[in-house]
């Protein structure tokens, strides 16, 4: 991603949920310009969102006062989110795959986010340092017929 | 913002919301309000119309399987209609259709209850 880049975008917003719809506008909005599917769109946003909830639940622990950067970038290959927070880190290695019909009869919620991100996106990476930031990479790559 | 919002209609001794809008972290709330009401209201015959609802994440799908348990634990049901198919999608990603009945429109659902009701009649 660091030759070539045909575009780049940042925001950053406070750590609340009701900035989950201007995070998924933007998204949408730069996703739409790179020319994906509709579809695909809507999962990249919905991945994202994800990414995002997950964030102000447990990085921030629902404070609203942290920071979340969101980094938009795309060359002809693909296209990345880079989501970067200053909140608690966690291991998303010891997020378990869910076992979906297990995980309804036990009720859990969480890890659902976790899983949908890895479905809907190409690559999701997690890089933490403990104490400085968190960052969560999520890649789509472009089919052939969009270049 | 996204908006969302809910209403709820009786049919019979069946609870009808109707879902409308953004459904995500922000607005799950909302939405769980108006399962808690129904619960308390010993409604537990519950219809979830998703033919307005835009958008949903896990949060929202989280707040069905909160409420679930109780309700079946009282004979009721959350049954499932009207999702667009980016909706279904999701819920499909996620194994719910094992989990709940979801149905093309909100006659079917009825006519569902209204069997299970003759059925326990006999």
């Amino acid at each position: 991603m660091e030759t070539n880049n045909k575009y780049k975008s940042e925001l950053q917003v406070k750590s609340k949920t009701e900035n989950l719809s201007l995070i998924r506008d933007f998204v949408s909005s730069k996703a739409e310009a790179a020319k994906f599917s509709r579809e695909e769109i809507e999962n990249i946003m919905l991945a994202v969102d994800e990414a995002c909830t997950n964030i102000i639940k447990h990085a921030y622990k629902s404070n609203p006062d942290g920071k979340i950067n969101i980094k938009i970038e795309y060359n002809s290959d693909k296209f990345v989110i880079t989501i970067e927070d200053y909140g608690r880190s966690f291991d998303p290695e010891k997020v378990p795959v869910p076992d979906l019909p297990r995980y309804h009869c036990e009720k859990k919620v969480g890890g659902l986010g976790i899983y949908l991100m890895k479905t809907l996106m190409d690559d999701v990476k997690y890089i933490s340092v403990p104490g400085k930031y968190n960052r969560v990479i999520l890649s789509k790559n472009f089919s052939v017929s969009q270049n | 913002m996204a908006e969302f919002s809910t209403s709820v209609v009786n049919k019979g001794d069946v609870s009808i919301i109707y879902l409308k809008g953004y459904l995500d972290a922000h607005t799950a709330p909302a939405l769980e309000d108006n399962f808690m009401k129904l619960i308390d209201e010993n409604k537990f015959k519950i219809i979830a119309n998703f033919s307005e609802l835009e958008y949903i994440s896990s949060a929202g799908l989280g707040v069905f399987m909160a409420y679930i348990e109780k309700i079946r634990d009282n004979k009721g049901d959350i049954k499932l209609t009207n999702m667009s198919e980016k909706v279904f999608n999701i819920f499909d990603l996620l194994g719910f259709p094992l989990l709940y009945e979801i149905f093309k429109t909100e006659e079917e659902a009825l006519e569902k209850f209204n069997e299970s009701k003759s059925v326990g009649n006999e």
